[in-house]
């Protein structure tokens, strides 16, 4: 179970991003962050294994408070928490099978890393988990040979080799086309269910956030002003979501106070 | 309408005449500069009108290069690949943690950035010739002086290269390791130097062609390699065996650049 409380960033002395934001997910449901650009859903996901340093708040992950964790413990926490990306962002020089393993760099040693000579154990999974999303067969190809679609596929094989209680996927289909944008979101929803895997998703698309996730939540300006079921989310509440720009809304929050 | 403002629109200068008088004066200050500097080195003309007749003498002299000394210019000469080579390779090893620290998004913090730095800039703006000199002096006379020489001076240009290619890397592979909760190290290894690959064997290559022709002259002061022979043979005035040793110098120089091309296209 992740458990956000009162969480807050703000970069420099500007307005904060994140206004004292609360949020649960457990289970293993799909819950879609919506928002216009500007709202804070990647600082959202970014926060939670810090990417970006949360300015206050908790952050609790399965009884591990995140916000309060050193260097090298961080570390060893963050292996528990699966990341995929907009941009995929692999490694386009390295093999397939080796972006894969890289998700297991947290677990295992130097050596071995340098010398690419992985446990059998996670050389197993890697084939597993490639044979589940139908890319085994490029294992020994390299990652910028390969299209959009698959490269993300590779991205989800990466941060499930990390064994993760939790997933976040920072716009994970924004770079792709319509269907193979179609074809990752019910993949993660499928392996959500498979693995008892909660999944985080920020995404642009509304009709795929309604489609494949259990639970929506709305951001605008640094808060949660929506969180219900997808079909919940009426016209009344989309305005809401996207009205007017963020600059505007700033402007007007400003006079207000 | 339209047809009354194109009868007016059939002018059109590049510059305007502010723009022309300024570019005429920087020709004219340019010429000015030129005809100072030409007559303050005193040259001696005469000398400058001799030197066609002075060439074909000694390019007379030179004919027909004298093969004679021919095992001991191979031998120099594989001396000096010998030189360039070792020097580039140790060059290559002692650049990559200088490299390392001297770029910006890699350096461990301030004082080492301060420090890769410096260690670049004295590397870079000491010329091959003068290192060697210092190092005759230290080392005597002799190939090793050439190698050390050589290194010096190839681990500025190595590490300035490699740094910056480290410092054009793509951020977003080292995000999605950090998030993994890799270590350091292991992000360097996993998501910098996958990066950085192309331009270390390309940079490590053009250096070992450099050095190849710079360590032609090292012998001039000493410091081992086909230099050594050429000074004693302009010393000697035996004009045939030193256009021997130029040809020499010149196969070389050429095989140095059909392997270095040829190692491009291979690893690259």
């Amino acid at each position: 179970m992740l458990k956000i409380t009162n969480l807050t960033k703000r970069y420099g002395s500007g307005d904060p991003v994140l206004k004292g934001l609360d949020l649960t997910v457990e289970g293993d449901q799909i819950t879609s962050v919506i928002g216009s650009s500007g709202a804070g859903k990647s600082t959202l996901l970014r926060c939670i294994n810090r990417l970006v340093e949360p300015t206050s708040g908790s952050i609790n992950l399965n009884g591990t408070e995140f916000t309060t964790l050193k260097r090298s413990e961080l570390r060893a926490a963050r292996r528990r928490i699966g990341m995929v990306f907009q941009g995929f962002n692999l490694i386009d020089r390295l093999t397939v099978m080796e972006n894969v393993q890289s998700g297991r760099l947290g677990y295992i040693p130097p050596w071995p890393a340098l010398t690419r000579r992985y446990p059998k154990d996670d050389i197993r999974r890697a084939y597993e988990l490639m044979e589940r999303v139908g890319i085994a067969h490029y294992a020994d190809k390299r990652a910028d040979e390969l299209s959009g679609g698959e490269r993300q596929r590779v991205g989800v094989v990466r941060a499930l080799m990390q064994r993760p209680e939790i997933l976040l996927a920072d716009e994970p289909t924004a770079s792709l086309d319509p269907k193979t944008s179609e074809q990752i979101m019910s993949l993660l929803r499928d392996l959500a269910s498979e693995l008892k895997l909660p999944v985080i998703i920020n995404i642009h698309n509304v009709t795929e956030a309604k489609e494949y996730s259990d639970r929506i939540v709305g951001m605008r300006y640094g808060r949660i002003i929506f969180d219900d079921k997808p079909a919940q989310l009426t016209k009344t509440e989309m305005d809401e979501i996207y009205a007017g720009v963020p600059a505007q809304d700033r402007a007007a929050v400003g006079a207000a106070a | 309408m339209n047809t009354s403002v194109h009868s007016q629109l059939d002018q059109w200068s590049r510059f305007t005449p502010k723009q022309r008088l300024i570019r005429y004066g920087g020709f004219a200050l340019t010429a000015l500069i030129v005809a100072w500097a030409l007559s303050s080195i005193d040259v001696i003309w005469a000398w400058v009108w001799d030197a066609p007749s002075q060439m074909g003498d000694l390019f007379g002299r030179m004919m027909p290069p004298d093969p004679q000394n021919l095992p001991s210019i191979l031998e120099a000469i594989w001396q000096t690949v010998n030189i360039a080579t070792l020097a580039t390779l140790i060059a290559v090893v002692v650049s990559l943690p200088v490299a390392y620290i001297a770029a910006q998004n890699t350096t461990p913090n301030k004082f080492f950035l301060w420090v890769g730095r410096f260690i670049l800039v004295s590397s870079r703006s000491v010329n091959t010739i003068i290192w060697a000199l210092l190092f005759v002096a230290i080392f005597g006379p002799g190939i090793v002086a050439g190698i050390v020489a050589i290194m010096f001076r190839s681990i500025g240009f190595l590490g300035k290269l490699l740094g910056e290619a480290i410092e054009e890397i793509d951020r977003k592979p080292v995000e999605a390791l950090e998030a993994c909760g890799a270590s350091r190290f292991k992000i360097v290894l996993y998501a910098i130097v996958p990066q950085v690959m192309p331009t270390f064997f390309a940079v490590a290559i053009l250096r070992w062609d450099i050095n190849l022709r710079e360590s032609t002259v090292l012998g001039l002061v000493g410091a081992g390699g086909i230099g050594m022979i050429l000074q004693g043979a302009i010393d000697t005035f035996n004009w045939p065996e030193v256009s021997m040793v130029l040809l020499t110098i010149l196969a070389l120089v050429i095989l140095g650049e059909v392997v270095s091309s040829y190692l491009r296209k291979k690893i690259l």
